[in-house]
């Protein structure tokens, strides 16, 4: 049974984002064992990317530290190798798929399978371009994360019913980012996904309050947080993990009980 | 023959990387240009702007006192400087304004570098009544001021953008953030034959207006075909619209010429087809200037409308198959096309098409007296000039 599957099984799931290399590789390891010690279910690792197109100004400064600071997609395949040591929690890799085509397919699935990194999400990565990557990442059990926008409508059925590991509904339109409040129906998005797979469904974008947590993770299998996390690192630094402790143990409280 | 496959593919190239919330509208799009560029009403419309506001045709200039000069094959520019607004860019905005306006919209978002897309786009959304802004990266913005100043007058909303390089890979990048945030009321109206399908098909259709013109200009002038076309390439937009009716006249040599910045071997370059590798960026797969992981480089040319890192999908096929070759220019060598230009011809060229006058000039000598060139000059060089000046260590008092 695969990790992913795992961290949904009979529970809702408190999903962290973070990038990678942001302040230092080192302190991702810290911050991603904090996070799962404090109760998240899974943790999304962000590859640092030049040219983030899917990401508001948080994000895209976290890019900018870590790739000022060094870091890369081997440093970050090491790092995990070491994080696998110390935990079983569920990883999966936010990667814009240039990162991927220049690295090779073949070569990243096997270091993800090598390493321990169960899935990849790819925002520049619609369904009509998923054929060149899918059967390879099958090959080393690699999950690619499936996408669902408010913008899908009558796509849903289609982009869903070919998902595997969770799929990741995009709460809102445009980047990443707080949103004070979410516009979007999602219950009925989740809803059309439900009629088509029984693959885990997390909601993300512009969540960061415990209250949008319970509500997202009751309409969904889980709610995922990113930039307010990423903030927290870019605030508080290299002391950001206790404070991230603190945060994700207060996010997870909140989680629905299924 | 180039290419109809209908998945926006040119051999490996092109294709639609762009995040879920866009497929719909990216669909709508392909839908909506595949209804209009067959609608007689459509095609009419634009025709009548071409010719009515945009001044087409362009003139198919001969270049005497050049071809004299240089001592080789004779010499013709395609004039794109000479539309409205200064540049070619206008023949592919009022397509896309136009379809833009079919569909329902109501406001249109660009990026620009050097500024003609950008104004060309606020000069399309004037004329058609469409809200419009403009995305620009900030270190174009202060090269280009009196091209911002140019759009707000056109009464569009610039953008300075301040991430990244600040330049147009920044501003592409800030439009596709904007678009994916509001695709109901807006279309991005890319300036480029780049991003996802089906922009680079799109774009190439409308600019393939020049070489149609050209076609058909050279053959009334000289009874037969141009030995060479050539053209400046950032995104290649012009050089595509230059190369497009030819692609089938085998014998026609078709050059792309690349901005090098300070040269190829220097890390301060943007001539993609000399230093990039393979890559997906921006929604395409295409050639790309980038680091072994990926990380898109940050390019470098004294022309903001070639400071780019990666060029539009069929050139890349084009070069793929050996139909077209592409070429660096260094900064110094279209610094001195522009003002050899200007001495003989008395045009002011634009520091892009510049470009591709200082490879002309190295060719054109080579080659037989009944030989032909024809070069696109793209755009004209009045928002250059002050750039030139300070390159040459003049300081101007505008």
């Amino acid at each position: 049974m695969s990790r992913i599957y795992k961290a949904f099984e009979h529970k809702k799931a408190f999903i962290g984002f973070l990038t990678a290399g942001d302040p230092s590789l080192d302190k991702t390891e810290e911050f991603v064992l904090e996070m799962a010690d404090a109760g998240a279910g899974l943790i999304e690792i962000g590859i640092p990317f030049s040219d983030p197109i899917a990401d508001g100004p948080v994000i895209q400064e976290a890019n900018i530290r870590a790739l000022s600071a060094g870091c890369t997609t081997d440093k970050i395949f090491d790092m995990v190798v070491s994080l696998r040591e110390k935990t079983d929690v569920p990883l999966v890799f936010l990667a814009y798929l240039n990162t991927l085509y220049k690295y090779g397919y073949e070569d990243f699935c096997r270091r993800c399978q090598e390493c321990g990194v169960d899935g990849v999400i790819l925002p520049d990565m619609p369904f009509e371009e998923r054929e060149e990557l899918v059967p390879v990442a099958e090959k080393y059990d690699v999950d690619v994360i499936t996408m669902v926008a408010p913008t899908s409508k009558e796509r849903i059925k289609m982009v869903a019913e070919d998902a595997s590991g969770f799929i990741y509904v995009v709460s809102s339109m445009g980047v990443t980012g707080a949103r004070s409040e979410i516009t979007t129906d999602v219950g009925e998005i989740v809803e059309t996904i439900r009629d088509v797979t029984d693959v885990p469904v997390a909601i993300g974008f512009g969540i960061n309050t415990k209250e949008q947590v319970n509500k997202y993770s009751a309409i969904g299998d889980g709610a995922i947080v990113g930039s307010a996390i990423v903030k927290m690192i870019a605030e508080y630094g290299e002391a950001a993990g206790p404070k991230l402790h603190e945060y994700v143990t207060e996010m997870v409280s909140g989680l629905a009980s299924s | 023959m180039s290419n109809s496959m209908n998945t926006g593919r040119y051999g490996k190239h092109g294709g639609q990387y762009v995040p879920e919330t866009l497929m719909n509208e990216i669909h709508k799009l392909e839908d909506a240009y595949e209804q209009y560029k067959n609608d007689a009403e459509f095609v009419e419309e634009l025709d009548r702007l071409n010719r009515e506001y945009a001044g087409r045709p362009s003139l198919l200039y001969f270049a005497e006192k050049m071809t004299k000069d240089l001592g080789g094959a004779k010499i013709y520019f395609k004039r794109e400087d000479l539309n409205h607004t200064g540049s070619h860019k206008i023949n592919n905005v009022l397509g896309q304004v136009l379809l833009a306006k079919k569909m329902g919209k109501t406001r249109v978002i660009a990026e620009t570098g050097a500024g003609q897309h950008g104004v060309a786009t606020a000069t399309a959304a004037a004329l058609l009544d469409m809200e419009c802004e403009i995305y620009m990266g900030k270190e174009d913005t202060i090269r280009q001021a009196l091209n911002v100043y140019r759009m707000e007058l056109l009464g569009a909303k610039v953008h300075p953008v301040e991430s990244g390089t600040m330049t147009l890979k920044d501003a592409v990048n800030a439009c596709m953030r904007e678009w994916t945030a509001r695709v109901d009321d807006t279309l991005y109206v890319l300036g480029s034959v780049m991003g996802p399908h089906p922009f680079p098909m799109m774009v190439r259709d409308f600019q393939s207006v020049i070489s149609k013109e050209a076609r058909e200009q050279i053959l009334e002038a000289e009874g037969k075909l141009p030995d060479v076309v050539m053209a400046c390439v950032g995104g290649g937009s012009n050089a595509m619209g230059s190369f497009y009716e030819f692609i089938n006249d085998k014998e026609v040599r078709l050059i792309g010429c690349e901005a090098a910045g300070h040269g190829v071997d220097t890390d301060k370059t943007a001539a993609t087809m000399a230093v990039g590798t393979e890559g997906v960026f921006h929604g395409m797969k295409s050639y790309f200037c980038q680091d072994e992981y990926g990380q898109i480089a940050p390019v470098y040319s004294i022309s903001a409308g070639l400071d780019y890192p990666g060029v539009g999908p069929e050139h890349a096929y084009l070069r793929d198959i050996h139909r077209a070759e592409y070429v660096p220019v260094t900064d110094e060598e279209a610094v001195q096309a522009f003002e050899y230009i200007a001495k003989e011809e008395g045009i002011i060229a634009a520091i892009e098409s510049s470009h591709a006058v200082a490879h002309l000039m190295k060719i054109a000598p080579k080659m037989e007296k009944e030989q032909i060139i024809i070069c696109t000059l793209s755009g004209r060089g009045d928002k250059d000039v002050a750039a030139i000046a300070r390159y040459r260590g003049i300081d101007l008092h505008e």
